[in-house]
């Protein structure tokens, strides 16, 4: 059993067991426009939640993807150097774009579920 | 994770419109301030696409945001004469249904703006950046006063009809614009209404831009939104046609700081100007002509596929500093990033190696020739 949880920041983090499936919602994916660059950390890289880990490039701008929560990278999705556009057709499955090995799993709570974040998405309006 | 790049640094202001706002809105357009006004950056189908239809079949393109300035000689006056005290180019040249890009220059051969012009028998017609128009008139005023009448056609819109299949369509309206030649003008009736098209535009394909009675504006836009060809095209697409295009933006990679010759604008310097000079800073640029200027933009072509945006310094291969990028981005044509910037003259041959600073990696590139896609102007 999976659980999906948002950030402020626009970032999805999907979790099964001690592991978290990252990516950008569909919001972002949408605001950004068409996505023609992703620039992915390294296998085995440590990440610290709020901190700088990815960057996404639309055809106006780059932009700084933050890690959900704090951990190793143990898997870094491959397939976006050469089809980033999967970003914009799938954000919250095959646009993934890397898995933690979470070292905080208390940092889970500070984060939204589903219906939260909708919430959020419309006051931003 | 989101930022904008469009829009901001825009003053927190009143945002002025232009004719056809009203029809960006219902287009569904994403509006952003850019040069004061609340301008279209992308439609729907977004900026790849809407780039891509550009250099496929037909693209329209909101520009009423530039000024549109009228020089009218007064009694014997030559505008032309007048005008050439401000800018490099060969005016008094112009034909009748000639048209030319120049720069109006400061007292150090940088430029203020840059601009068209066109002579349209009895006046000129300038086009001008929306960012500068201010300024510009009343530079126009303060120089010309004089000799010439000066009118700002403020409640005129102009749209760019842009595109290999452009002809196409206008010629469906006005079937003599199709004789037209690149950097022409004329007078051409569209659904009735008199307009003002010349055969240019800033995207590198052959195109049109129309200057239209304001009040007509929404009308003949979606007249010329029905044809099957034509899509809404944003300033997003614009800026990356225009950057393939190898075309300078005002404020990026040309402003007061650099000259037209760093600009790799010579070509826009008229053949007796460059003798006679007579135009404000000529002694820079006459002297940069001669002996050759410290940078020169050129075309930047990074190796791998990360875009490579403006600011990011340019190193050479041993790590040492000899430039900075002006613009850059992704390409969807070139299908890849590229970029124009400012280097040491010594580094702006074609192929030269250099490295570009992203995010504290140095990305290998090489000086590339300019335009990345071949223009494909109609030049008869």
């Amino acid at each position: 059993m999976s659980t999906v949880k948002f950030t402020e920041e626009h970032e999805w983090i999907k979790i099964e067991g001690d592991t978290g499936t990252v990516g950008i919602t569909a919001y972002a994916q949408e605001q950004l426009g068409d996505v023609v660059y992703v620039e992915l950390p390294a296998v085995g890289k440590q990440v610290e939640k709020g901190k700088e880990m990815a960057v996404v490039e639309s055809v106006k701008a780059a932009s700084e993807v933050y890690a959900p929560v704090s951990g190793a990278i143990v898997a870094a999705n491959d397939k976006l150097a050469a089809e980033p556009a999967t970003v914009n057709a799938e954000p919250m499955a095959g646009g993934w774009f890397v898995k933690i090995k979470l070292s905080k799993p208390a940092e889970l709570d500070g984060l939204m579920d589903e219906a939260a974040y909708n919430k959020y998405l419309k006051g931003l309006h | 994770m989101l930022s904008e790049d469009f829009g901001l640094n825009e003053p927190q202001q009143t945002l002025k419109r232009t004719p056809l706002h009203a029809l960006h809105v219902e287009l569904g357009a994403k509006l952003v301030p850019f040069a004061g006004y609340d301008m279209p950056v992308q439609y729907p189908m977004g900026i790849l696409t809407e780039h891509q239809h550009t250099r496929a079949a037909a693209g329209l393109f909101d520009v009423s945001h530039m000024g549109q300035v009228r020089l009218t000689g007064k009694s014997g006056a030559s505008a032309a004469k007048a005008l050439e005290a401000l800018v490099p180019a060969d005016i008094q040249g112009l034909t009748p249904g000639q048209m030319r890009y120049t720069q109006f220059t400061n007292e150090k051969g940088g430029i203020l703006d840059d601009l068209m012009v066109a002579n349209t028998g009895d006046h000129l017609m300038l086009v001008v950046n929306a960012s500068c128009k201010e300024a510009d008139a009343a530079r126009l005023r303060r120089h010309l006063a004089n000799t010439c009448e000066i009118e700002e056609l403020s409640t005129r819109a102009l749209n760019a009809l842009q595109g290999p299949q452009a002809a196409d369509v206008l010629g469906r309206f006005a079937p003599q614009c199709r004789a037209m030649h690149f950097m022409t003008a004329a007078f051409l009736a569209i659904d009735g209404v008199t307009c003002y098209a010349t055969r240019s535009g800033y995207t590198g394909e052959d195109g049109y831009e129309i200057s239209m009675p304001g009040d007509a504006a929404e009308r003949l836009t979606r007249r010329l939104l029905k044809e099957a060809e034509v899509k809404p095209i944003g300033l997003g697409a614009r800026d990356s046609l225009r950057l393939e295009a190898g075309l300078c933006l005002y404020g990026n990679d040309i402003d007061q700081t650099t000259t037209p010759v760093e600009a790799a604008l010579t070509w826009s310097i008229g053949k007796r100007r460059r003798s006679d000079g007579g135009f404000i800073g000529a002694e820079v640029i006459q002297r940069q002509l001669k002996e050759g200027a410290p940078r020169r933009l050129v075309g930047i072509r990074p190796e791998g596929r990360a875009p490579v945006r403006a600011h990011a310094e340019i190193q050479d291969r041993a790590g040492r500093r000899i430039g900075e990028v002006t613009s850059g981005g992704f390409g969807p044509t070139a299908n890849g990033p590229v970029a124009m910037g400012y280097v040491e003259t010594a580094h702006a041959a074609a192929g030269t190696d250099l490295q570009v600073i992203v995010r504290d990696n140095a990305l290998p590139a090489k000086v590339a020739p300019l335009p990345f896609v071949p223009h494909r102007y109609h030049r008869g």
